[in-house]
């Protein structure tokens, strides 16, 4: 059985149909990435997967069971870190675990923050607040806040989307590195094709809005660790990568064609 | 960096100095020309000297330093006002959290909201019987309104990002309050709190004067029965320095919450 399992989601606000029918299934231990244009509706999806939003049909299953809420075994990495501007960087992290583990005594929980703290390397810099923290040292820290709940599942909004392109590459290491340890069931949203590739076993199209689906699902076979540098000549990564573009811009052309056609 | 100083001091010490220099010359161009009723500044001075120089003097019920009156205000005006915050605040946040609360009660708040402290002390001393509890009730009702909006709006204006760490969190309603909901909301309910500790001393002078409650406002209102003009002036005076300085040291606690 699937880990977790959609069939038929959907969702509207207002009258704009933002999904339109979607269909996954991830196997535990899975790392997936759904890519899109921006405003395809991937953080309606994501919302739905966290339980934030409830879809207008359709089922999500998490080991069979409907998600009707947030839960534990589900971790959300927020597009926009979302860290709490008054908290420290060790604040932050341990208002999940005091929560999530409150049966454990407090030395413990302490050196459970303690760890995730060194994990995303920020032992440093653990007194410090939000706004003393670059973006990629804040995105680290929502990263240790989702993983320190120890979940089944991590999800990720566009979690390096603001962030500028050295930045972002050895954060999309840090993250694989990571993953490598523990492999832990991931779902990545992203609006970079290469980034998905890179870090992903599976990799997922998403049809521009509105009324978008999921377009054919790509296995990225190839062996792990992924080298950087030596995947800008691999042809299978261009392979996957060309086809995953393609299949984006072929769609995004013909949603415009039909919005021209509609207008006219 | 000496030019620097000099235009630092000239900006924000001598023009205040300035201004309040104008002012005192009208003061005493109409005390001279228009109304001989007005006291001088000078006559004031002589008048006032005793009750500013040993302002702490207690030479009989009515007649006090002015410092040992204002006490009598403060302290008058701390109990109404921290009343109006702990009604104040929770209300706020009540209203902030529910729609239907807020569609239920907003209207009757915005209709009491203008009410003039005179109406309501009537009324708090039917309800109490008693001129010390009815001051601090006129006080606490009147000086409630601002902690109650600004606290409602910032629950309103909470980032829904925060809302949803919350939720996947699974923190605990507590924990939801006191580590994101309050925190988020401390710099407007300090915006309120600043506000509405002026309301509570602006309604201060009403109610000792309509109460005879020694305070600098039951002082002026009992020298303007003796015809001691001069000490009007002086208690206005003293109501302003008080109120300004309690604007600034809540500007300062203030200030502090807005770093987040």
């Amino acid at each position: 059985m699937a880990l977790l399992e959609l069939k038929g989601v959907r969702k509207s606000f207002g009258t704009t149909d933002v999904l339109g029918g979607i269909d996954l299934s991830i196997e535990r231990g899975e790392f997936v990435s759904i890519v899109g244009f921006s405003g395809s509706g991937k953080t309606t999806l994501l919302s739905i997967l966290a339980g934030l939003l409830q879809p207008d049909s359709g089922s999500v299953l998490l080991n069979g069971v409907p998600v009707r809420e947030p839960g534990r075994e589900r971790a959300v990495v927020f597009q926009n870190y979302s860290l709490l501007p008054w908290m420290t960087v060790h604040e932050n992290i341990a208002l999940g675990v005091d929560q999530a583990f409150s049966d454990w005594p407090a030395d413990r929980r302490r050196a459970h923050v303690e760890k995730y703290v060194a994990l995303v390397k920020l032992t440093p810099a653990k007194n410090k607040r939000p706004h003393e923290l670059s973006g990629g040292m804040r995105q680290r820290v929502a990263v240790a806040r989702a993983l320190a709940m120890d979940p089944e599942i991590l999800l990720m909004d566009e979690p390096l989307g603001a962030l500028d392109a050295l930045t972002r590459a050895t954060l999309q290491d840090e993250i694989e590195k990571i993953w490598e340890e523990d492999r832990k069931t991931v779902v990545l949203i992203t609006n970079d094709v290469d980034e998905g590739v890179l870090l992903a076993d599976r990799i997922i199209a998403m049809t521009p809005g509105p009324g978008a689906v999921l377009g054919p699902s790509v296995t990225v076979d190839i062996p792990r660790p992924r080298n950087r540098k030596a995947l800008n000549h691999d042809p299978r990564f261009k392979e996957i990568r060309n086809g995953i573009l393609e299949f984006l811009l072929e769609r995004g052309r013909r949603r415009r064609a039909a919005l021209a056609e509609s207008v006219r | 960096m000496d030019r620097i100083r000099k235009r630092f001091r000239w900006d924000v010490l001598l023009l205040p100095l300035v201004g309040i220099g104008v002012v005192f010359a009208l003061w005493a161009l109409t005390s001279a020309t228009l109304s001989k009723n007005l006291p001088s500044p000078v006559k004031t001075w002589d008048a006032s000297r005793p009750y500013i120089l040993s302002p702490f003097e207690k030479r009989g019920e009515l007649d006090q330093g002015i410092l040992r009156f204002t006490w009598y205000s403060l302290v008058l005006v701390a109990k109404g006002y921290a009343l109006a915050i702990l009604i104040g605040t929770p209300l706020g946040f009540w209203l902030g959290l529910s729609k239907l609360f807020t569609k239920a009660f907003d209207p009757i708040i915005q209709i009491l909201r203008p009410v003039s402290p005179l109406a309501w002390l009537p009324l708090g001393l039917v309800l109490f019987e008693k001129s010390h509890p009815a001051a601090v009730f006129t006080i606490a009702i009147c000086a409630m309104w601002p902690t109650v909006l600004n606290t409602a709006l910032g629950v309103r204006a909470i980032p829904q990002d925060y809302l949803n760490v919350a939720r996947v969190l699974k923190l605990s309603r507590m924990k939801t309050l006191f580590k994101v909901l309050l925190p988020a909301t401390l710099p407007y309910m300090f915006t309120g709190f600043r506000l509405s500790l002026g309301i509570a001393w602006l309604v201060i002078v009403a109610v000792e004067m309509l109460t005879g409650t020694p305070g600098v406002g039951g002082f002026l209102w009992q020298e303007y029965n003796s015809l001691i003009y001069e000490h009007i002036i002086l208690c206005i005076g003293t109501i302003g320095v008080v109120g300004f300085i309690l604007d600034r040291m809540m500007s300062l606690a203030e200030a502090r919450f807005k770093v987040a």
